[in-house]
């Protein structure tokens, strides 16, 4: 067990001028080398909390250490351990990308020649090299995002926060932007990641934690929170129509046309009396799937549920 | 991957890493100003070429001498240092602006760079931008005098730098305030142009009736006209038309630095406009 914590947040708050309260007493801890999901519906405070962590937001209360080091004591020494890709491009949209991969290194205090060897090798590894003169406003939206997952990378950050990098990406991109995201997290770097993307952090995240109108509803390890998920809906894509009077004792099931089955599975229940029941019945099975992300059901849940709450703010 | 050796903490790295980033500001705003000279270097220098023309030439024939010069070099370092002034403070504000409304000054801002030096980055590429345009103004000048001798170069200088400095900093508090590009005008439009042209640009304070030379001491462009004049034309102008004490006028002018800088630094430390 690594008891180096990359990130511990304690009693974070945020009330904005106007007096919206953005964050209620948040409290997160990421250990090292962890990849991280910050899930939470739109306004739930996610991104106040990063914009906090990275000194882009004033907090009203609460602390944050990095790597032991508190941000409040040592900003600079915080600011130098944290890599940000933001939900917005945020770059000179007419210098080229070597001049704002090379600037971002700059202000971190990298020397020419590193900044320069920092520049190539990152801009290579997100397929930009052979772009690095062309004006950022003309590379494609997928394009822009791994410039500024490369400018992110440059000073070599111990913890790198990415706040929606994939949204409005397309699917092939967005598989090699995990790709690459799992590459950096095994190299050693901690990753924080917020996404919209339910699927994604299903996939990438080893702990996920939910923040819902300014609080963490749940923080814990991926197969703990997904094993609250009480009922799972499965979908049979079947080789011929479905006899009449299909008979599946003790699971809900519906047909959504002629071969397609739709069967909702209780967590206790097993999927393989499912599949004997079908096999009696002469029904054969070509393909199975979840109807919907598994994580996406619970987030809902869990969200929905956290609506009933009473709220202080 | 992650790099422990920038994760030293001694001051002398941290010193290093400040100066890296001051200079990354500094070369990314020297290297604006030169990429867009249409914008930044070519209207200021025709401005002042028809303010020679039509004051000079024009008016100044009927005025004759002032304080014992002709009047066309009576005028010449008001020109230079109204140059100076709007350059350095439209450089840094519309720069400034520019990168909060892009957003990409978040990069600077998530850095570790201490906010002094981003403010004397900033301020770099406005004293560069200032210089240059003062010395070509200097230069047109030549075409519409027959003679212009400096009296100091030193002095001369030294009032255009820190004049520049001064108006830099000024710049960057617009910037930091400024919400809209309307706000970037509001202040050269509304204070620094009256400013400026009541601050002794074409005629001595001491000309003027009271309560009015009274009240034009209060305006500091006044300091930074008479410094730069006294500069060039000390050992020909008649010394009743010199505004201010030199001695005075560069404390006035850099007690205004160090309360701007002061002011800036307090206001980047609170993310006054910058932070949310």
């Amino acid at each position: 067990m690594n008891s180096v914590k990359a990130l511990e947040i304690n009693n974070l708050s945020k009330t904005y001028r106007d007096g919206t309260v953005a964050l209620r007493g948040i409290d997160l801890v990421v250990e090292e080398g962890e990849f991280f999901g910050l899930l939470g519906p739109n306004g739930a405070g996610k991104s106040t909390t990063i914009g906090i962590m990275t000194s882009l937001v004033n907090k009203t209360g609460g602390t944050i250490r990095c790597f032991g080091v508190d941000l409040d004591e040592d900003p600079a020494r915080v600011k130098r351990q944290i890599g940000l890709v933001p939900q917005e491009f945020n770059f000179n949209q007419f210098e080229p990308p070597e001049q704002i991969v090379m600037q971002q290194a700059g202000y971190y205090g990298l020397p020419r020649s590193v900044a320069g060897q920092r520049t190539e090798k990152y801009l290579r590894k997100m397929g930009l090299w052979d772009k690095r003169a062309t004006s950022a406003r003309m590379l494609s939206g997928g394009m822009k995002r791994r410039l500024m997952i490369a400018r992110a990378l440059v000073h070599e950050p111990k913890l790198l926060i990415l706040d929606e990098p994939t949204a409005g990406v397309d699917i092939e991109l967005r598989r090699a932007t995990w790709s690459l995201l799992e590459e950096i997290n095994a190299e050693g770097t901690t990753v924080i990641l917020t996404t919209h993307y339910l699927e994604e952090a299903e996939s990438l995240c080893r702990r996920i934690a939910i923040i819902d109108r300014g609080r963490v509803i749940e923080n814990t390890d991926k197969k703990s929170l997904l094993s609250k998920l009480n009922i799972e809906t499965f979908i049979f894509d079947l080789q011929s129509a479905a006899p009449a009077g299909l008979l599946l004792g003790g699971y809900t099931h519906r047909l959504t046309d002629s071969t397609t089955l739709e069967i909702d599975v209780l967590k206790e229940h097993s999927l393989n009396a499912v599949f004997e029941m079908l096999t009696t019945q002469d029904v054969n099975v070509m393909s199975m799937r979840n109807k919907a992300n598994r994580l996406e059901e619970l987030f809902v849940e869990m969200v929905e549920a956290n609506e009933g709450q009473p709220s202080d703010g | 991957m992650p790099s422990d050796t920038l994760i030293d903490a001694s001051l002398s790295s941290r010193l290093r890493s400040n100066r890296i980033g001051f200079q990354t500001i500094m070369i990314k705003e020297v290297t604006r100003l030169l990429r867009i000279w249409p914008q930044t270097i070519v209207p200021p220098v025709i401005t002042t070429t028809l303010y020679f023309i039509i004051f000079g030439k024009v008016i100044g024939s009927r005025v004759g001498e002032m304080g014992g010069v002709p009047y066309m070099q009576f005028i010449v370092p008001g020109l230079v240092m109204m140059s100076v002034i709007n350059s350095s403070y439209q450089n840094v504000v519309s720069s400034f602006f520019s990168s909060k409304f892009q957003r990409d000054v978040e990069e600077i801002l998530i850095s570790p760079m201490h906010n002094a030096a981003i403010l004397l980055g900033y301020m770099a590429g406005g004293i560069a931008r200032a210089m240059v345009i003062g010395t070509i103004v200097l230069l047109v000048s030549l075409l519409f005098v027959d003679t212009l001798s400096i009296y100091s170069v030193p002095i001369t200088f030294s009032v255009a730098l820190l004049t520049a400095t001064l108006f830099s900093i000024a710049g960057f508090i617009n910037a930091m305030l400024a919400r809209k590009f309307d706000d970037v005008a509001i202040v050269p439009t509304f204070v620094l142009t009256p400013l400026t042209y009541l601050g002794g640009v074409f005629y001595s304070i001491t000309l003027l009736p009271q309560p009015w030379e009274t009240i034009s001491r209060f305006n500091p462009i006044v300091y930074m006209v008479s410094a730069f004049r006294s500069g060039i034309l000390k050992d020909r102008l008649d010394p009743a038309m010199i505004d201010m004490n030199l001695g005075f006028a560069f404390a006035v002018i850099v007690l205004f630095i160090v309360g701007l800088f002061s002011l800036t630094l307090w206001m980047l430390n609170r993310g006054i406009g910058l932070r949310t």
